[in-house]
């Protein structure tokens, strides 16, 4: 048997390591993923007063700091009982979608856009943002740049600070909107909107117009058959902010529809010895290891698995991509048959890009977010509560226990990636096994494609594997397991 | 001439840091033109054997983010320590052990326990923990040593500058990015040893807009018990701010925006211990010479200890619960 281990990240802290185990005829034994960090802030928040949580649970990720601000907010609302003012939470919901607008740009133009735009074989040297921007031009590359920045500018204007934002608290929020920087994020809102029109226009000439790429995404190597989370709201329409979780398994049936405060009823948590990070599955259906289909508890909490989850988008031009998305992939555009086609996921995401861009615009011309009225202090408190939101990398769920002080006695944390670190095990193996064969040149395209299959998922592993797709070092070294000597070895430069 | 070389690094951090470099938009043009990358793992290619091939200094300037928590973290460290001229401690994890190092309270063995015994959502009838060196039924794969405490990088090895903050402010970056140039350029000589750049000599208090009546407190509240006056500080309006003890340099965004300030820029100037400060600051405000009074006064500061030392417990003297 030989071993070939793929450090996806060279630096030596990892973040994410891939071993994959080959028989000798050449066909795959196992595959490990393994993530090599733990920081414990579910033990060292314990003893924190609770409306800490907001300011303290953002440096879990300086990427998505904007999702756990906004899952301690609303998880300190439940602890505390208390309901924010109207204002207060589309000021929320201002923030999170001009963040989600940037982060989300970010992801399709800087890591997975080389892959469809460069193209999964061009040369490693081209594939990256660079190379992007050669091909669709410098305008373009500086729009990325400026859409970038509107993303962080609405976070700074509504939360105070562009990373870490700082004025969610129980109860609201701390900072008032003048009328002045209304009108600024009215522009920021217009803007975001017509970029957002733009990038499904890239998508359509150079990803959907090509056959090739069409059929790479939907061939067998990146498919499977899992379940699908996502936040929807009372229509069953994708929310980033609030609602309940449902659930839809990959033959389209409901599996679930939750409550946040239910959550423990529905997902629990796997351990592993050879990995620091847990893998959470559905409860009900049982963990029966890294394998898909309706037995398995796996799922999936991504873009593509938001979209599968719900029954439509909340915003016009997104509902209208929603249904082209689902009429060309499977010809059925109320959604009803969900896509299981993992590369999809990048389509799925500049719809939801549409989504936080006609929100962005939607809330901003709201003159109620210049209100005073954002903070009703709390008079009481539960002691326990459970605040979900979906982080661009996952379902977030926050549930925190507290004692009569709002002291932190218990607290939970179930973060954006992680739900999907079993399937992002098993696309990889699905990918490895159908690109390495017994007798096969381990080229850096294979390197590439198997990289694709995680690349997908946007993965934020420890909160920083956001690494520039075709820059991102890889290393793949085959041993023959009998004698340890290195049979093969191709690395990317 | 070949151009000076630049690393940025990421040791045991939340990926903050990084993305407030990329904040500085259009000046890492800049930066690009003037330095080539000897790495910077979230935007460039870069291979841990390729460092290490380097001559020793032949990197002019390392920025290096996050804490020291593992034994790969460590190495690191050391490596380009090495190899670079000059070596930044860059963000809090790096100069303080910030919000992370709060895991010093407790202990990696607590840790695990409630990570993987005891958290409600955890299903491990087995009781697996994770294992460095693990056999699976086809070999041997391993993970990284944690360590029992978090060390800023100030502790592992000798750091030339600081530059505080959690993140960095991305003016303050593009300030010292753009003084770095010109000094390299035009051969000024280097500020000395150990200068905190980025940040200013005073506090956040001195920063901030609110106004100051001299007011002494009778009660402390918390932050959301009430809807604070906007334009009067927050200290003496009973709520627990750090700005006292906090160096200058943020622009006080946080106070600005409503809400106290948490300690993110580290300790002033000659102050030893930020916690400490805190306390001598917060003693100076209270209205009451009984003793027994100023007990229950203080007695309703939730925390003291996450809250002053919030950002900077491993640098602190305390450095660590005893437990």
């Amino acid at each position: 048997m030989k071993s070939i281990a793929i450090d996806p990240i060279t630096r030596l802290e990892g973040h994410g390591k891939i071993h994959l185990f080959v028989n000798d005829d050449g066909s795959l034994a196992n595959c490990y993923f393994q993530i090599p960090e733990l920081r414990g802030f579910e033990k060292f928040c314990q003893g924190r007063p609770v409306e800490e949580m907001c300011r303290i649970t953002t440096r879990i990720c300086g990427v998505c700091p904007d999702a756990h601000h906004m899952a301690a907010a609303k998880a300190t609302d439940a602890v505390y009982g208390v309901i924010p003012p109207p204002a207060a939470i589309k000021l929320r919901r201002l923030l999170y979608n001009g963040f989600y607008a940037g982060d989300h740009t970010v992801h399709f133009y800087a890591l997975a856009g080389p892959d469809f735009v460069c193209g999964p074989d061009a040369p490693p040297g081209e594939r990256n943002i660079l190379g992007v921007i050669a091909k669709v031009g410098l305008d373009a590359g500086k729009a990325v740049i400026a859409q970038r920045a509107r993303g962080q500018r609405v976070i700074e204007i509504v939360g105070g600070k562009k990373i870490h934002p700082v004025t969610a608290l129980p109860g609201g929020m701390a900072k008032r909107i003048s009328k002045e920087e209304q009108e600024e994020l009215v522009e920021i809102g217009k803007k975001m909107v017509e970029f957002a029109k733009f990038t499904i226009k890239v998508f359509d000439d150079i990803v959907l117009a090509n056959k090739a790429y069409v059929e790479l995404i939907l061939s067998d190597v990146y498919a499977h058959q899992t379940y699908n989370m996502g936040l929807v709201n009372d229509r069953s329409q994708v929310d980033f902010y609030d609602g309940r979780v449902r659930v839809v398994g990959p033959d389209g049936r409901e599996h679930c529809k939750y409550e946040p405060k239910d959550y423990l009823q529905f997902v629990a948590e796997h351990v592993e010895p050879f990995t620091y990070l847990k893998y959470p599955f559905l409860k009900k259906i049982g963990w029966k290891g890294f394998v898909d289909g309706v037995d398995s508890g796996v799922y999936k909490a991504t873009p593509l698995a938001r979209l599968n989850a719900s029954e439509g988008m909340a915003t016009p031009l997104a509902q209208a991509e929603y249904e082209r998305f689902y009429e060309t992939l499977t010809g059925d555009k109320s959604g009803r048959t969900p896509v299981n086609a993992t590369l999809a996921t990048h389509w799925a995401r500049i719809i939801e890009l549409m989504q936080a861009s006609e929100a962005t615009l939607e809330l901003a011309k709201d003159d109620e977010i210049t209100s005073d009225k954002i903070h009703n202090p709390p008079q009481g408190i539960v002691g326990e509560g459970v605040g979900i939101v979906e982080a661009p990398r996952g379902t977030l769920t926050h549930h925190y226990k507290t004692d009569e002080h709002g002291i932190i006695t218990e607290a939970n944390l179930i973060v954006g990636t992680t739900n999907n670190y079993a399937p992002i095990t098993m696309s990889i193996k699905r990918a490895a096994e159908g690109l390495i064969t017994k007798g096969s040149e381990i080229t850096d395209s294979v390197i590439n494609r198997i990289e694709m299959a995680f690349r997908a998922y946007d993965p934020c592993f420890g909160c920083a594997t956001h690494t520039l797709a075709g820059q991102m070092p890889l290393e793949v070294i085959v041993h023959d397991a009998a004698t340890g000597e290195v049979v093969q070895s191709a690395s990317r430069n | 001439m070949s151009k000076p070389k630049l690393a940025i690094y990421w040791a045991a951090s939340c990926g903050g840091c990084d993305i407030a470099i990329l904040d500085i938009e259009t000046k890492i043009l800049d930066v690009a033109d003037f330095f080539d990358l000897a790495l910077w793992p979230c935007a460039a290619d870069f291979k841990y054997k390729d460092v290490r091939a380097l001559p020793d200094k032949s990197i002019t300037l390392t920025l290096f983010n996050g804490a020291i928590r593992s034994s790969e973290n460590f190495e690191i460290a050391q490596l380009l320590r090495e190899k670079s001229v000059v070596l930044c401690a860059f963000g809090s994890c790096a100069s303080d052990g910030c919000i992370p190092g709060l895991a010093n309270l407790t202990t990696r063995q607590d840790i695990w326990d409630y990570v993987y015994l005891k958290s409600p959502s955890v299903d491990n009838p087995q009781g697996i923990m994770p294992q460095t060196l693990c056999q699976v039924p086809e070999g041997v794969i391993t993970i990284p040593e944690m360590w029992n405490t978090v060390r800023p990088l100030t502790q592992v090895v000798d750091v030339d500058y600081i530059i505080p903050g959690c993140p960095p402010q991305s003016d303050k970056i593009a300030e010292v990015v753009g003084a770095v140039i010109d000094i390299l350029k035009n051969g000024k000589p280097l500020p000395p040893k150990g200068t905190v750049l980025g940040a200013g000599e005073k506090t956040c208090c001195d920063e901030c807009q609110r106004s100051k009546d001299v007011k002494k407190i009778t009660k402390f509240i918390r932050p959301f018990e009430i809807v604070p006056d906007p334009n009067l500080c927050l200290i003496e309006q009973g709520i627990v701010c750090c700005g006292p003890a906090t160096r200058s340099g943020c622009g006080a965004k946080c106070v600005s925006a409503g809400v106290p300030c948490r300690g993110c820029y580290g300790k002033p100037v000659n102050v030893r211990d930020q916690g400490a400060k805190m306390v001598s600051a917060l003693a100076s405000v209270i209205e009451s010479k009984d003793p027994k009074e100023i007990e229950n006064i203080i007695a309703a500061i939730p925390d003291p200890v996450g809250t002053f030392y919030r950002f900077s417990l491993p640098e602190s003297m305390l450095r660590r619960a005893q437990v």
